[in-house]
């Protein structure tokens, strides 16, 4: 008999069990306890006085009487809400999630499901595949749960014909498949006589495999030890003494003192001095272990970074991809701000696009503009902060995240992250309350953009200050970006290569856009060499007033000026890709205004250009 | 610490986890301190989620003023080796009314003296959080209850609206007068706490182990006179019986059991052989394939 005599010597094995009442799944659990001891004899007896009183058969204890506990659950005879039970044998010591069939199935599935090792899915010998079958496999394998048990139950009502299991397990093979589960093992049983539940039954000798404790009690779980180190910091351990160290749980990989670590996503390194518990300093910390890092080198870290070997990082985005399960009462709706938690961290997102809606009784996808309560979709979400993160496939508690609702504070959605995402079609724009007419209407002048472009010494600089300053002077609001101060700051990771090029004006015309919507005046000096990029500028500003001035002075000049020496050096080769010399500069074809630098003074172009900002309607 | 890759290792890392979300989630969170074996292991744990500094918590023991004298003196001797403050909060309102469980029996008693006085000192020292050692196996209804379980305004718990709980990512946001009841030990077993609290070397309250102790036998209960407060019937008198008890509340309401357990060691192997003996005396045969079932199930065919 599994009484234990003595303590299991394994590890937890949790498990899911899958299916309806009508499947046995509530017998089912009710025979392992039974069997395994560890039903109390009062609750036994409870059982068997709620047996006759809620129509179930004297004498015996219904033994899915045993495992609900609500008592809207022993009224209705049904299982409402996710249910935790355990037992334990000399082997291992189990915790199995006991979820409704019917009521909120996908919701309380996936709950049980989350932390599962593995899955006992229970089909009727006498019924075969169901859809449920499908809807319970298929929610088994989004939330990544590796081990499938195929119990067909009730074996006893097919005259425990050999032929009806094979032919339910054929029929399986390919669905599983097809939903990428690999770890299947199929055993005939009924749980209400016991028949390979504990014992082997003496009735199917045709069946040579486990029984199903015996493969519970056998199966491999593999260990996250493998995996690439990850730990979610949960609190900032400090004694008051000088203890600065940084708790939480293992979540991948192993780790050891003097291990070069990544701290995420500020990106610093440092090395694991001590891995600190209350029974002392260990050697090595596995996954699963709650522990408290210190490190060599003082270095900031707060709950909700993540502590990451060097190599193997996770990914760091603001964006992903993810299937998502609603749980919420409301449905979810692209655009609207959730709270999102990952890991210990905790940020704002949003649903930037709902890909499609996914069907779990049939697997097949639709489009959707919302998801409903208990419907799944695949999602991109955006993110307030960039947050480190790993697939789901690969680690679930890194891979993992909640949506909470802002204004109920409740848990309304649960999403598997299947892919990082860096695209800027993925971000939506907010609108808010005070917009551009609104600071436009306290400034005395409309906004606009003056994009001064030309060769490298032809005066756009000297022009766009001369025409600052006498905008100032008439109390006019600007701001004047100049090509070499942006590269200083904004753009000095940004090289001369087109591609830079092309980056480093997308980046101004964006910063001059949000200028212009704060109502300043905008003076871009910028050599902008490329038709393309301008026109670019001229698109994305379209809502501004937006004035292209080519300041036009021929090359041999502008070499001759050479006011900071750059030609010299690009003709000794010191300088490559420089406008002019060996790199293109593709003059305007038709300009807002065209300056011709040889023909006229800097006050006269300071004339012209602020003439026409008032012939436009700037300022009157 | 129990030996790497073995269940109570598991079991323990999972109960530091819920300890560390619990204090870095809340304003005010509070440990309830009942003075039994799972407030000994609460405690134990917390000890070591925050090692080397002391647990961020307050404590609170909710004294019904009914407690064992050993529970009360174990206590305070147990809180100053630990160097952990302690508030213990008494329904003063309660004292003053009379009640007890002699006079106004169980139900209203633990409604006052426990239940009330709780939510009494909750709101008192504004805890937003209050964290308890109960677990999952205890009873039915409780196999359905979270890890972190929502209070509604007035500490209603409505079991119908209960937060998912996905992976090990507890949701702690509150609307204004709600609160949490957070429960790290909801996967242990009663088995499991004994077994660590022999391996962790854990010291609990001396009324577990088996001892001469005058008990008189009322309603099926074996209760130990433990001061001159419980009145003796005429029929009643206290003899000395070797027992122990298996769970620990107020004296004149928990039953004792006859034992001579009188070591952990021996608590666990009388568990044990409770749960044989108790299958002993069932009525069904569930030995084998071939069961007194099924052949009520042929019958009924």
């Amino acid at each position: 008999m599994t009484v234990p005599t003595a303590s299991p010597s394994g590890g937890l094995l949790r498990l899911i069990t899958c299916g309806s009442v009508d499947d046995g799944k509530s017998t089912l659990i009710g025979r392992l306890l039974l069997d395994a001891d560890v039903v109390p004899e009062d609750r036994l007896a409870a059982a068997m006085r709620n047996g006759q009183r809620y129509g179930a058969q004297g004498g015996t204890p219904d033994l899915a009487l045993l495992v609900d506990g609500l008592q809207a659950e022993l009224e209705q005879g049904i299982t409402i809400d996710v249910g935790y039970r355990f037992f334990s044998t000399a082997q291992r010591r189990f915790i199995i999630a006991d979820t409704p069939g019917h009521e909120q199935y996908t919701r309380n599935m996936a709950t049980g499901a989350s932390t599962a090792d593995l899955a006992v899915i229970l089909v009727d010998a006498a019924k075969g595949l169901l859809r449920q079958t499908y809807r319970h496999s298929a929610i088994v394998a989004l939330m990544g749960v590796r081990h499938v048990v195929l119990a067909v139950n009730k074996m006893d009502l097919v005259q425990y014909s050999q032929a009806r299991f094979e032919a339910i397990v054929e029929a399986y093979r390919p669905m599983a498949e097809k939903l990428g589960l690999k770890e299947i093992t199929a055993i005939p049983m009924s749980a209400l006589l016991g028949d390979n539940v504990l014992q082997p039954s003496d009735v199917m000798p045709w069946y040579a495999g486990p029984t199903l404790l015996g493969h519970l009690e056998t199966v491999s779980i593999e260990p996250l030890d493998s995996h690439p180190f990850r730990l979610s910091v949960q609190w900032v351990t400090r004694d008051g003494a000088g203890f600065r160290g940084y708790a939480g749980t293992v979540l991948g990989g192993t780790v050891r003192p003097g291990d070069d670590i990544t701290v995420l996503p500020s990106g610093a390194r440092a090395h694991v001095g001590r891995i600190v518990t209350y029974d002392g300093d260990l050697d090595i910390a596995s996954a699963g272990e709650a522990v408290t890092l210190t490190f060599a080198e003082a270095i900031d870290v707060s709950r909700g970074d993540v502590i990451s070997a060097c190599d193997r990082q996770p990914h760091l985005s603001d964006q992903f991809a993810a299937h998502l399960i609603w749980t919420g009462e409301g449905p979810m709706l692209p655009g609207r701000p959730y709270l999102l938690r990952l890991g210990t961290a905790t940020t704002t997102a949003t649903v930037s696009e709902l890909k499609h809606q996914i069907d779990i009784d049939t697997g097949l996808s639709k489009a959707a503009k919302q998801l409903a309560t208990n419907e799944i979709g695949f999602a991109n979400l955006s993110l307030d902060h960039v947050l480190p993160f790993d697939i789901y496939e690969d680690n679930r508690e890194t891979g993992s995240f909640i949506l909470i609702d802002r204004l109920t504070n409740a848990t309304v959605g649960a999403g598997m992250i299947r892919f990082p995402l860096r695209r800027a079609s993925n971000i939506r724009w907010h609108s808010f309350g005070i917009d551009k007419s609104a600071r436009t209407a306290i400034k005395g002048h409309r906004p606009a953009v003056l994009w001064f472009t030309g060769l490298s010494g032809s005066g756009k600089s000297t022009i766009a200050d001369g025409v600052e300053r006498r905008l100032l002077a008439m109390g006019r609001h600007t701001y004047l970006l100049d090509g070499d101060n942006v590269r200083h700051g904004l753009n000095r990771d940004l090289g001369f290569t087109d591609a830079d090029r092309v980056e480093n004006i997308r980046r101004v015309i964006e910063l001059a856009h949000l200028m212009a919507d704060a109502g300043l005046i905008v003076l871009v000096s910028f050599i902008s060499p490329f038709r393309a990029e301008r026109q670019l500028a001229r698109e994305r500003l379209t809502d501004d007033a937006f004035l292209e001035i080519f300041v036009d002075a021929p090359l041999a000049e502008c070499e001759q000026r050479d006011p900071k020496g750059l030609y010299r050096k690009a003709r000794e080769g010191k300088i490559r890709n420089f406008t002019g010399i060996d790199s293109a500069y593709e003059p305007p074809e038709t300009p807002d205004i065209h300056l011709r630098t040889a023909e006229l003074s800097v006050d006269r172009e300071v004339d012209i250009v602020i003439e026409t900002l008032r012939q436009r309607g700037i300022f009157g | 610490m129990p030996p790497a890759r073995s269940y109570l290792r598991e079991l323990e890392a999972e109960s530091i986890h819920v300890l560390r979300e619990a204090a870095a989630m809340f304003r005010k969170p509070v440990i309830l301190y009942s003075i039994g074996k799972d407030s000994s292991v609460l405690v134990h744990l917390a000890m070591k989620a925050f090692h080397p500094a002391k647990p961020p918590f307050s404590f609170l023991h909710v004294d019904t003023t009914w407690k064992f004298r050993d529970m009360i003196a174990f206590r305070d001797r147990r809180m100053a080796e630990l160097g952990l403050p302690l508030i213990v909060h008494v329904n003063r309102d309660g004292v003053e009314r009379g009640i007890s469980p002699v006079l106004h029996g169980a139900a209203i008693h633990t409604d006052v003296m426990k239940t009330e006085a709780l939510k009494q000192a909750l709101d008192l020292h504004g805890f937003d959080a209050a964290i308890g050692g109960a677990r999952r196996d205890e009873e039915p209804s409780r196999a359905k209850e979270r890890v972190f379980s929502l209070r509604r305004a007035g500490h209603r718990w409505d079991p119908r609206a209960q937060r998912p709980e996905m992976w090990h990512l507890y949701n702690g946001r509150l609307n204004p007068g709600e609160s949490v009841r957070v429960f790290p030990l909801s996967n242990w077993t009663e088995l499991d706490v004994w077994t660590y609290i022999e391996s962790e070397n854990i010291p609990v309250v001396p009324l577990y182990f088996a001892a001469r102790r005058p008990v008189v036998e009322r309603d099926g209960m074996l209760i130990v006179v433990d001061d001159d407060r419980l009145p003796l019937k005429p029929s009643e008198t206290p003899r000395l019986g070797l027992v122990r008890f298996r769970t620990l509340g107020c004296y004149p309401l928990t039953g004792a059991i006859e034992s001579s357990a009188d070591s952990i060691g021996a608590i666990i192997a009388e568990l044990r052989q409770a749960r044989t003996s108790e299958r002993q005396g069932r009525a069904i045969d569930h030995g084998s394939g071939g069961s007194m079932e099924r052949k009520k199930l042929e019958g009924y065919f």
